[in-house]
């Protein structure tokens, strides 16, 4: 039985964002996300990490391929939202994409993709001094 | 419980290679780490032990104490060696030192000595390969 270990890749993406709720008046969504609520948006250099546990193939020493892992992430996330406006995105018009929501779309985009082991987390820094982890349910 | 994690760097080479394999097929799955010359990384070693404060000192363990045994039974041997060629778990193509194997020989090194200081638990050896790269062992199976 091959150990389990896990294997955690970090990747960047720009996006811009606006925080506001439609379920909000205008004082409200000023009160709740302050200089996120500007009409115009901004953007961030996120960095998403995501961690994929699973047992260490004796024959290549690895719980998933770096080159495989990659694409997966490119195809799924950084094509989706890089240099993007994350409100624009089908994932957020009815969510607003907070670093929470886009946390945790990102853990669905990703859950079912994995080339081989489980997904464990998706951690998705919006600054380096904030930052959101989701395990899934 | 407190977890507490200390860092530490080394500096090594490997190449990724598999003796049962044609050339063919090493270059297909590990790319460019087949290169047999080998290559290398600035290795970031962070290990989470997890325990409870001691009454009288507050610590979970002594700081100085885990960096010491991290040098002694990791650093002392890893550090500016070729994995491959020079460290015994990996030697005579005894197994592939990627991220995942590193940190699982880096746990085995380590757990004697944290659990016969008693007190703290090895929870978790994290190698970063790169500041993006990185793989994590928390033990057992």
């Amino acid at each position: 039985m091959a150990a389990r270990a896990y294997f955690g890749r970090r990747v960047g993406l720009s996006a811009s964002h606006r925080l506001h709720s439609d379920g909000l008046t205008v004082d409200e969504n000023r009160a709740a996300y302050g200089k996120c609520n500007n009409p115009h948006g901004h953007g961030h250099n996120y960095v998403v990490e995501v961690l994929v546990g699973g047992p260490v193939d004796p024959e290549t020493g690895m719980v998933v391929n770096l080159a495989d892992l990659d694409e997966v992430l490119r195809t799924r996330v950084l094509e989706r939202f890089d240099h993007t406006n994350l409100n624009l995105d089908s994932l957020f018009l009815n969510h607003v994409p907070t670093t929470e929501n886009l946390c945790r779309a990102v853990f669905e985009l990703l859950k079912d993709a994995m080339p081989v082991g489980e997904l464990e987390y998706v951690r998705v820094e919006e600054t380096e001094n904030n930052f959101f982890e989701y395990y899934g349910e | 419980m407190i977890f507490l994690t200390r860092r530490a760097t080394f500096s090594a080479s490997h190449f990724y290679w598999n003796d049962k394999w044609t050339t063919e097929e090493n270059e297909r799955v590990f790319g460019r780490c087949a290169n047999r010359n080998g290559h290398g990384h600035n290795y970031t070693l962070e290990v989470t032990v997890a325990g409870e404060p001691d009454p009288v000192t507050g610590f979970v363990v002594d700081l100085k104490w885990l960096k010491d045994v991290m040098e002694r039974d990791v650093l002392a041997e890893f550090d500016h060696r070729h994995l491959n060629l020079e460290v015994p778990e990996f030697a005579e193509g005894k197994l592939i030192p990627t991220s995942e194997n590193i940190a699982i020989a880096a746990w085995k090194r380590l757990e004697p000595a944290v659990l016969g200081a008693g007190g703290a638990g090895l929870s978790r050896v994290r190698v970063y390969e790169t500041p993006e790269i990185f793989a994590e062992y928390r033990g057992g199976k």
